[in-house]
């Protein structure tokens, strides 16, 4: 049968409609279609075609006149009902390539449907509204950014779980999936250890460690310094831990944090108890648990944590050691350093970039019986009160918001640290500066040679008042880091700096030397 | 878990906002990142990003909003404006007076307006005899006799000044879809022209020339022809390299083909039919003030619709720029007029420029103009820029506007239909404003066109008319 059908009024460019024609023409059922401008001239064409019915003969120029000749009533809906779609233009652009900027969320989610992660390192007012749009959109979420109401993290964590998504952050400084860095993140080899961790530098020192001990990473989520807290309810630790129970390339899983909220703690333990595969966790605080409980080993500093899982991995028996070389041998150093000390030289004074590697310094000093001072404590009696001054023993994580108000990360920026490297040196009372050089993506491009000018400068003062500062560090990462360990690790030992594996041994040789 | 479990088997794909190097330590790391350059929304203000906030957060609120910007778009495409008559604006235009003055833009007393306007109304009362000199023009004016009101308040526009005097002719533009008529008045040409604020001789004997000739010839060739549909040489413009605002070369030409053969066959003498068919042949703008019209006819029955947040008229008067929202009906919504940006005829520059100057921003309110610069490539040059400048000018139009039109296609945009309906909301989130095509007036009265160029429209009206819209529901 032919049909016709006029829109009154609508003009449409010849050479469109044509290709429009062609189109339909394909459509099952259809045996001849033709789209025109109703102009007496058309109309002849659309007769001789012996496509022309009744209401086609009725139009105007200005009319638009579809004449199909079909076989059913069903295929004249079809068509017409694709007619229209191709008419509207309402069909999927074509991605064009374009110079212009991309300033809005909706658009770049629209624009680039493959994407499946959203890095967001915005201000953290901001976070909620954006997050909230990528995770509606089916993306995962990476949220480097902090100041982040806790509230906001609850509505974007539960709103992730109900979409399936996973939410890393706020506050989230380090992930690695599927063997690519997110954030300040090392490059460490893939391999079956699996990790989640609610601490930045803690999920850094603990990746690299492993990598350097000859194991690697299969992924290692972050969570962000507030998931295990009672509001958050650990909603990202526990998907974290389904992820990599149910991964087939994680053999081990490691899990650090500082000390979760009893309820939190209990119910994570629960799930990890319920999982077959072995787990290596870590809690960071004053009321560490430690031990072996069926396959679910307790430790307390990262190294631990690391070393922990890289015996599991290769299917040995993890034993706990203080240091790599012999104990007998480090004690000899530590002797014949502390001979250099002036008897006014007592106190160490720690400087830190990483968070967490400082809470572990803490952990380890006050299991020693040294008495410090730090602007994060772990008691009251802890607390230094003029972050300006140090007392007695300190330490200091510089990346704390005293620090960086109004200057980058004193990972990305010495300017702050390097001062504080003098002030400490003119202190005649100071024996030990311990520093921690963190390396990886996103982190400064050359962390010891940014200390140089500084640690030149205090050795030489302090050599002129007849002292000699002993200078500690500890490099979190490895040699397939954009900065490369091996040659950090040099650098620093040429500048007179001792360069210990991990932060744990390097705190534990630093509190040798002023005990 | 699905989502989450592609995220560590499959390739990852990375959009980055904030810190660019993490975008750099993906690249290093060769992973496909896209950054996104993000910016606050709603510039930051914390009332304005409550409101939004309110508003995306209710979903009953949003459906409506959504089905009222959708009925806008509706009402807009589905127009079909006819040019009916042309006649003098005392005779159509509602509640035009003897002593009434129409201007364009939102209101503005005679001690606001700016050089080009106070130029046009004196030149106008010159033309209508009411005055013998501008200084008695200026007299007649300060008697406070004279009655000034906007164009748009009376279904009418005008381009720059705007200025429709009562013996004026003016189009008369009917849609025929809503039965509402809209007035334009006739373009005069380029350079000096009262729509400029000049006011000399030779703009006043054109004017006369207008009236007595001009109008009365078109009166009875279009009522010769039963009515001329100006949407579909629009349309047509569109795909000829016309955006209908700034260029009127193609339509222009379309108009005087459709129109000749009722020209010649009308009872007048042949040097008369020349020279009106040489007036508008030779006036490369004359479609503008018929596109206007047409735009006006068309937007006017988009006001009202409860809970839209489309913007349906955007007018200036050199002093203000002004717009108004369906929901919100009449209500003007004003700030400063901008300065534009763009290419000066010899011997004037931006120091000569008046600020932002007509109701021509009709033709945007309705989706063409500066929202169509993708189909008019040869326009950019006119505005400084390069072609690819002008798509992306209306690439950047979708994401602060509502539909895509359905008959208004862009060629280089694979025959995507031009932005339509500029949604409040979006404006404000993203701080995207409205770009603006637009001829120049120097800003001392009695001069005329200086240039032309482009600017934007100014965040704070959209940002007010949000707050006002959401005063209106109760959202805050």
């Amino acid at each position: 049968m032919v049909v016709n059908v006029v829109k009154k009024n609508l003009y449409m460019d010849s050479v469109f409609l044509m290709s429009l024609s062609s189109r339909i023409k394909k459509m099952s059922g259809v045996e001849d279609v033709s789209v025109m401008m109703g102009t007496p001239e058309n109309k002849k064409i659309l007769s001789n075609a012996g496509l022309l019915a009744k209401d086609g003969q009725s139009a105007q120029p200005n009319d638009l006149v579809i004449a199909l000749k079909i076989k059913s009533d069903i295929v004249k809906k079809q068509a017409l009902q694709r007619i229209e779609q191709l008419l509207s233009q309402t069909e999927e652009e074509e991605k064009e390539e374009k110079e212009r900027e991309i300033t809005s969320t909706d658009e770049a989610l629209r624009e680039y449907r493959n994407a499946n992660l959203v890095q967001i390192s915005i201000p953290g007012p901001y976070v909620r509204r954006e997050a909230e749009k990528a995770i509606l959109n089916g993306k995962n979420v990476f949220i480097f950014s902090d100041n982040v109401p806790v509230s906001d993290e609850v509505f974007l964590k539960k709103l992730g779980k109900r979409k399936g998504v996973l939410v890393m952050g706020p506050d989230c400084g380090t992930a690695i999936i599927n063997g690519i860095g997110l954030g300040f993140a090392n490059a460490v080899p893939r391999g079956d250890i699996g990790m989640v961790g609610a601490a930045g530098t803690g999920i850094q020192e603990v990746t690299s460690i492993i990598a350097n001990y000859g194991c690697g990473i299969s992924h290692a989520i972050g969570t962000g310094g507030r998931d295990l807290k009672k509001e958050v309810g650990g909603i990202t630790m526990d998907a974290g831990i389904s992820l990599l129970a149910k991964d087939s390339r994680t053999k081990v899983i490691v899990l650090v944090s500082k000390i979760p909220s009893p309820e939190v703690k209990s119910k994570i333990l629960s799930k990890v108890f319920s999982i077959k595969k072995p787990f290596v966790i870590l809690f960071l605080g004053k009321d560490y648990t430690e031990g072996e409980k069926k396959n679910v080993y307790f430790v307390k500093t990262l190294e631990d944590a690391a070393k922990c899982a890289v015996a599991i991995s290769k299917g040995q028996r993890f034993n706990s050691t203080e240091f790599d070389e012999p104990l007998n041998k480090i004690k000899e150093k530590a002797k014949n350093l502390r001979k250099k000390l002036s008897p006014s030289q007592k106190f160490l004074r720690a400087l830190y970039s990483g968070g967490t590697l400082c809470n572990e310094a803490n952990l380890i000093l006050t299991e020693k019986g040294i008495k410090f001072f730090s602007n994060v404590p772990l008691e009251n009696s802890q607390v230094l009160k003029n972050l300006e001054k140090s007392k007695g023993n300190t330490t200091l994580d510089m990346g704390d918001d005293y620090f960086t108000v109004g200057t980058p990360h004193p990972m990305i920026d010495f300017t702050k640290r390097n001062q504080r490297i003098l002030q400490e040196a003119n202190d005649p009372r100071t024996a030990v500066i311990l520093l921690d050089a963190v390396l990886g993506y996103g982190a400064h491009p050359d962390p010891a040679s940014a200390f140089f000018p500084a640690i030149k400068q205090a050795k030489t003062k302090a050599k002129k008042q007849n002292r000699e500062i002993i200078f500690i560090t500890s490099i979190t990462g490895t040699d397939l880091d954009p900065q490369n360990r091996a040659r950090q690790k040099e650098k620093f030992e040429k500048m007179g700096v001792g360069v210990f594996p991990t932060n744990a041994q390097a705190v534990r040789f630093a509190s040798m030397l002023i005990k | 878990m699905k989502k989450a479990e592609e995220l560590l088997n499959k390739k990852m794909v990375v959009l980055n906002m904030g810190l660019k190097n993490f975008k750099e330590s993906l690249d290093t790391q060769g992973v496909k990142c896209i950054h996104l350059n993000w910016k606050p929304p709603a510039g930051g203000k914390k009332e304005i990003i409550k409101i939004l906030d309110r508003i995306n957060s209710s979903k009953i609120l949003l459906n409506r909003i959504k089905k009222a910007n959708k009925k806008v778009a509706q009402i807009m495409m589905n127009a079909q404006p006819y040019l009916v008559d042309v006649r003098p604006a005392i005779e159509v235009i509602p509640r035009m007076t003897k002593n009434t003055i129409l201007h364009a833009g939102p209101p503005v007393m005679w001690d606001k307006m700016c050089g080009p306007m106070r130029g046009a109304v004196l030149g106008a009362l010159i033309f209508e005899g009411k005055a013998k000199n501008l200084k008695e023009a200026e007299r007649l004016v300060k008697s406070g006799k004279i009655k000034f009101s906007p164009c748009h308040h009376h279904n009418a526009v005008g381009p720059m000044a705007g200025i429709i005097s009562p013996s004026m002719y003016v189009f008369c533009v009917k849609n025929k879809k809503y039965g509402n008529v809209a007035y334009c008045s006739l373009n005069e040409g380029l350079g000096r022209a009262l729509r400029f604020g000049a006011w000399g001789k030779d703009v006043l004997k054109r004017l006369i020339w207008m009236r007595d000739v001009l109008g009365p010839v078109l009166s009875k060739a279009v009522k010769k022809m039963g009515g001329i549909d100006i949407k579909t040489i629009i349309a047509q413009g569109l795909q000829r390299g016309d955006e209908c605002h700034n260029r009127n070369m193609a339509s222009t030409d379309l108009f005087l083909k459709l129109i000749t053969p009722a020209l010649i066959s009308l009872d007048e003498e042949r040097k008369t039919i020349l020279d009106v068919i040489n007036f508008i042949g030779d006036n490369p703008h004359f479609f503008l003030n018929l596109s206007m019209a047409s735009c006006k006819a068309t937007v006017d029955p988009a006001k009202g619709v409860p809970y839209s947040t489309v913007m349906w008229v955007m007018a200036r008067n050199g002093t203000e720029i002004g717009i108004r929202i369906s929901s919100l009906g009449d209500r003007w919504f004003t700030a400063p007029a901008g300065m534009p940006k763009g290419l000066y005829f010899p011997g004037f520059s931006e120091k000569d420029a008046n600020p932002d100057i007509g109701d021509s921003t009709i033709s945007e309110s309705a989706g063409i103009g500066a929202y169509a610069m993708a189909a008019a490539p040869a326009i950019v040059g006119f505005v400084g820029g390069k072609a690819q400048d002008a798509i992306n000018y209306t690439l950047e139009m979708y994401e602060i506007t509502t539909a895509q039109h359905k008959d208004f296609l862009i060629p280089a945009l694979n025959f995507r239909g031009t932005p339509l309906g500029v949604d409040v909301l979006k404006v404000v989130e993203k701080q995207v404003a409205p770009v603006i095509n637009t001829g120049i007036a120097h800003k001392k009265p009695g001069i005329g066109q200086v240039g032309a160029g482009i600017l934007r429209g100014d965040l704070k009206l959209f940002e007010d008319a949000l707050i006002a819209f959401a005063k209106k529901y109760k959202i805050l």
